[in-house]
């Protein structure tokens, strides 16, 4: 029965913006209250499953494509919100987010708490950087991530 | 004959299939005019950007290609750098490397099986709808897919992009007891394995029969994973009905071509269109599967692999892939009860001025990697062939056939939803891997 509180960034590094996710959780490094698990996926399902078994608290870091798009925009979802933006998640796996969490619902494994913090994307190229507009909004997003976390850390103390 | 004009259908992004890739299909009257499978293919994008690196980090580089295959990459990346430096790698710690290699199998295969294949042959439109009417299904085919994760993770030190692979062999190696509850854990997994062939057995497949060459590595005395030589099955009616050549000349058999319709080229084997993959594998060496497996695809009716049965509906190699799972978990398990902890974790790889070549059966199927080498190592080329560009032909015709044989059934003419639902069951029969993308759902169907 561990209390953990796991942050997961999803994305690949290698193309451009979808590589957020990862960025930040490496921001994140050294930042967070000990206990906290710190990981990257591709978002693939099962993995994505597994990583969070036993937490109490997830915060998933994601890229994601809107439209009309306003890139490096922030947006903090609930996974019910996340499960329903199937379309419009960027990701580097076979089934996007939404679904992973659809999934995770329809058996039964949700985590208790779990929030989305997720960038609108500008470039998904192949070996492209991070854009600037994302680059511009990485303080903030590391921000948000880190106060989700703590809120996690907080309210698995009070149980 | 019924003409009802010419129809394009234009598949922008295919769902549930791994990563991007669309496909363009042009139906005249009743015939099927066209059929364009554009692929998005990050592997050559690889090659270039190995030019200039060491000879020892290509397992690393390559193995971000694909998050569901990263130990294929790593594996033949490292073959083809130990066969130009003149180093074979044997004895426990290639035992090790085909464990490793047996949980991406599990791993990648139970994805498809599971999460991107199923809902095809049960009526559903995606792994949700699936999970919430048979649920018991779906945990098990997560609960499988995790031992092949756990696997990974075990040896490569991490569960995705493992680091714990380098030329010559690991950095670090495990000890006998560390293995022990991998084999517990694979214990619990045969079960679910060998009921996965009877779940997918027991679905309803369409008629259909693919006549492609099959090409697959050959080693003799096993089902081959991590090593053999490129043998060839001719599709029935040709001679010689099995041939084999040298990996070494792989790329004079394997002509790859540009297209203007997709990044990816395409492949022919001595000017032949050919399919690798489970398919091409079940049949070139289903006579050295494990008992268990052979006799699960008995069951299952994919014939006796003892005599060289092979499956020719594309339709069922979601079965073949469920018979690999149950392979690759019997020998996870052989490996695991006579594993001695080698020496040391690696053997030297000093570089030499040299090119060399290596090959493995990644998930998808026969994956070619080959690398000069300068005298310190410096790679000035690199050169990888996957699986999915290999059988791009192959699936382009498996479509238009599966189209054509619809039009001319008889009864209500095809909407453009059933047809592109079709075009998608023929595309993820195949499971190809269009690997490293940013994944968009959205499909769109334009009339002209």
């Amino acid at each position: 029965m561990s209390r953990r509180v796991v942050v997961i960034g999803v994305g690949n590094p290698l193309r451009g913006d979808d590589g957020v996710g990862p960025a930040a959780v490496e921001a994140l490094r050294g930042r967070v209250p000990d206990g906290t698990v710190l990981t990257v996926s591709d978002g693939e399902p099962a993995r994505m499953l597994d990583v969070w078994r036993g937490a109490d608290t997830v915060v998933v870091v994601e890229a994601l494509r809107a439209r009309p798009a306003r890139p490096g925009e922030l947006h903090t979802l609930t996974a019910a919100d996340a499960a329903s933006q199937t379309a419009a998640t960027a990701s580097t796996h076979a089934l996007g987010l939404g679904e992973c969490l659809a999934l995770a619902e329809a058996l039964g494994q949700l985590p208790q708490r779990l929030v989305v913090h997720a960038v609108e994307v500008a470039d998904v190229e192949l070996g492209a950087p991070l854009s600037e507009a994302v680059r511009s909004a990485l303080p903030e997003l590391i921000d948000r991530v880190a106060a989700s976390v703590r809120q996690g850390h907080g309210a698995n103390h009070e149980q | 004959m019924n003409d009802r004009g010419t129809r394009v259908l234009r598949l922008d992004a295919l769902a549930r299939v791994e990563g991007e890739a669309a496909l363009h299909l042009r139906v005249k009257g009743d015939t099927v005019a066209e059929t364009r499978l554009r692929i998005y293919e990050p592997p050559r994008f690889f090659e270039a950007f190995l030019t200039g690196r060491g000879h020892t980090e290509p397992p690393d580089i390559t193995a971000r290609i694909c998050g569901i295959c990263p130990v294929a990459y790593q594996m033949s990346a490292c073959r083809a750098i130990e066969n130009a430096c003149g180093v074979t790698v044997d004895g426990p710690l290639a035992e090790l490397r085909r464990l490793l290699y047996c949980g991406e199998w599990i791993e990648s295969h139970t994805l498809h099986i599971y999460l991107l294949h199923a809902p095809d042959f049960l009526g559903r439109a995606d792994v949700v709808e699936l999970a919430r009417d048979q649920r018991a299904a779906v945990e098990r085919g997560l609960r499988l897919k995790q031992a092949g994760n756990a696997i990974v993770e075990q040896l490569g030190g991490r569960p995705v992009h493992p680091v714990n692979v380098r030329v010559g062999g690991f950095y670090r190696t495990p000890g006998r007891e560390e293995l022990r509850p991998l084999a517990e854990r694979l214990r619990q997994a045969r079960e679910d394995a060998l009921e996965s062939v009877r779940w997918a057995a027991a679905f309803d497949f369409p008629d259909a029969v693919c006549d492609h060459d099959l090409l697959a590595l050959r080693d003799p005395g096993r089902y081959a994973i991590d090593s053999g030589t490129p043998a060839v099955m001719a599709a029935q009616g040709q001679d010689p009905a099995l041939r084999e050549f040298p990996l070494a000349d792989f790329e004079q058999h394997v002509q790859e071509g540009q297209v203007p319709h997709s990044t990816a080229r395409t492949a022919a084997l001595d000017g032949r269109r050919y399919l690798t993959g489970p398919l091409a594998r079940y049949a070139i060496n289903g006579r050295w599967l494990h008992p268990v497996a052979a006799e699960a695809a008995r069951d299952a009716g994919l014939g006796d692999p003892l005599t060289g049965a092979v499956c020719d509906n594309p339709f069922r190699s979601i079965v073949v892939r469920a018979v690999e799972v149950v392979q690759a978990i019997e020998e996870a398990l052989r490996i695991i009860g006579g594993y001695e902890r080698p020496p040391r974790p690696a053997v030297e790889v000093p570089p030499r001025q040299a090119s060399g070549t290596g090959a493995t059966e990644a998930p998808r199927g026969l994956l070619y990697h080959r690398y000069a080498l300068t005298e310190d190592g410096t790679i000035t080329e690199a050169r990888i062939v996957p699986p999915t560009a290999q059988n791009q032909t192959a699936i382009e015709e498996d479509v238009r056939k599966a189209v054509q044989a619809r039009l001319e059934t008889a009864g209500p003419a095809a909407d453009d939803e059933e047809l592109t639902h079709l075009c998608e069951r023929a595309i993820r029969n195949h499971d190809p891997c269009i690997s490293c993308a940013a994944h968009f759902l959205d499909v769109t169907v334009e009339h002209t």
